[in-house]
């Protein structure tokens, strides 16, 4: 038997300035020149409909948002200690992103939808770090 | 211009079989399971596997199918794009049939989904899309991630846990009456609360189950679908689409976009109907919101309003509108990729086979499906008139 190992990501070239960001402790995230909204994940084109413009630029966000919606998951990934909270949130910005919130025992009470989350850097080795998110 | 009008009618289901069994066979590879389907569904309508010259088929290759069988076709459909690709490949198949791509098509399903026996493949790569934005957070298979919308759907339209438990609750009062159906004794709300948290809100009763089985499909033109055994069950219309792969990048969590703005329109265009003449429905149910979010998407209720209509019973038996009636993903079998096994339940109430649960006077069955997790869309309309 081998121990269940966490999934980590491996950065693409148009993905690398993200993980390098985060790396540095800041929020990467695309803005599209020409309709002035930012996106997530990164590509280098706007993948807006009605834009899809290549004229894209780098930001740092703000690393604030919402929580958009979640699960508390009781039966997932063997190597995550359940129950752990696998959400999505609104940043700020725009974009919604997957994140982890980090909370003790999570609960439906305690993880109102809609609620003000910020970013937590989570660094897991020399070249990975993780955005995951904690209520404010 | 060319207008899908055109294909209403044209093209039928003259042959459908499931393998012989669903649900827990270890001695069957997910080929076999393939080949078993195709058996016997070309068994139903008097054919063999040398009169077929059109094969479609998703999880494992068209290629490895046809070597697997001996088989040589002149038109070949490998959409796989998860468990609504045998609709998307009855929806391909009208058209091909009507160009003259093929004369006899056959659309095969099967998966050792429990067993997992001659099952390929693994994760995906940590490079990939998923393996950098989501796997990195513990989503692990359907339950956290087919889930992730229904929390801001609950925001949004009030949705409670007990009217999520409802649409298991009808579901296995259906399976009751279906001798083939998996989990048969009935369940109450109370029941499918109480059962263990899988991903929240989400408990074991709201999940589909795992199992292996198959099931095939064969279509004919209008000018032979009467030559055959059984009634033609004919395709009156079809809609298909994709978006995402990712579930963060849903375009909104509280509507089945695709559903609500491609699939349900054109495909009620293409058939020439309205809401009112759809006598049955087979809307996947993969997870107890899955029935839901399609039900108000394809404009069956207004937004917000199917978690009170399945929670009303309106889709159980003696309802208004029956919904699942083989007993679904939730309750009769669910081998990964479902959706031929909601066509084959269309098929049997259309020809008057669903012994034990037959809709009188039915006439019309529409059946919806997803791939993935609101990743891909199609939606059938299928009748017998």
């Amino acid at each position: 038997m081998t121990t269940p190992q966490k999934p980590l990501p491996q950065a693409t070239p148009e993905t690398q300035e993200y993980w390098d960001g985060l790396q540095r402790g800041e929020l990467r995230v695309q803005r599209c020149r020409a309709c002035n909204r930012h996106y997530f994940y990164p590509r280098p084109f706007c993948p807006h409909p009605g834009c899809h413009s290549r004229d894209v630029e780098w930001t740092t966000a703000s690393g604030k948002g919402k929580l958009h919606s979640y699960v508390i998951a009781h039966r997932a990934h063997p190597a995550f200690a359940s129950p752990y909270v696998i959400a999505v949130v609104t940043l700020d910005e725009g974009p919604k992103m997957m994140t982890n919130i980090l909370i003790e025992d999570p609960t439906p009470q305690t993880l109102p939808a809609g609620a003000p989350v910020e970013i937590v850097y989570e660094t897991v080795n020399e070249k990975v770090t993780l955005p995951k998110f904690r209520l404010v | 211009m060319p207008d899908s009008r055109s294909l209403r009618r044209k093209v039928a289901i003259v042959g459908a079989a499931e393998t012989d069994t669903v649900g827990h066979l270890p001695n069957h590879s997910t080929l076999q399971l393939h080949a078993e389907s195709a058996f016997n569904a070309l068994a139903d309508c008097g054919l063999t596997l040398d009169d077929v010259d059109g094969i479609a088929t998703a999880g494992v290759s068209p290629a490895q199918l046809t070597e697997y069988l001996g088989i040589m076709p002149r038109y070949v459909d490998g959409t796989s794009v998860g468990g609504c690709s045998f609709l998307i490949h009855v929806s391909h198949a009208v058209a091909a049939i009507a160009a003259g791509y093929a004369d006899v098509v056959l659309v095969t399903h099967g998966e050792s989904g429990r067993s997992r026996i001659g099952v390929g493949g693994g994760a995906g790569g940590a490079s990939t899309i998923g393996g950098q934005f989501e796997a990195p957070f513990g989503v692990f298979g359907p339950p956290s991630m087919f889930s992730v919308p229904i929390v801001q759907y609950m925001q949004r339209y009030g949705l409670t846990e007990e009217q999520l438990a409802a649409v298991s609750v009808s579901t296995r009062q259906w399976a009751s009456l279906n001798p083939r159906a998996l989990m048969r004794d009935p369940i109450t709300v109370e029941d499918v609360l109480n059962s263990r948290v899988i991903a929240w809100p989400l408990h074991l009763l709201n999940c589909c189950l795992v199992t292996d089985g198959g099931g095939a499909l064969v279509l004919v033109s209008e000018e032979r679908a009467r030559d055959f055994p059984k009634p033609p069950v004919w395709v009156l219309g079809r809609g298909e689409s994709v978006q995402h792969t990712n579930i963060s990048q849903m375009w909104d969590y509280t509507e089945w976009t695709a559903a609500a703005k491609i699939t349900g329109p054109e495909a009620f265009r293409m058939a020439g109907l309205d809401h009112s003449a759809i006598d049955h429905l087979m809307l996947y149910d993969a997870f107890s919101h899955t029935p839901i979010y399609a039900l108000e998407a394809l404009g069956f209720t207004s937004a917000g309003e199917a978690g009170p209509w399945f929670a009303e019973m309106r889709g159980a038996p003696g309802g208004a509108l029956p919904v699942n009636t083989n007993g679904g993903g939730l309750s009769y079998t669910h081998t990964g990729m479902y959706g031929m096994f909601a066509i084959q339940e269309a098929v049997r109430q259309l020809r008057k086979e669903a012994t034990g649960r037959q809709i009188n006077d039915i006439e019309t069955s529409l059946v919806h499906a997803p791939g993935g997790w609101f990743s891909a869309t199609a939606t059938l309309i299928l009748g017998n008139q």
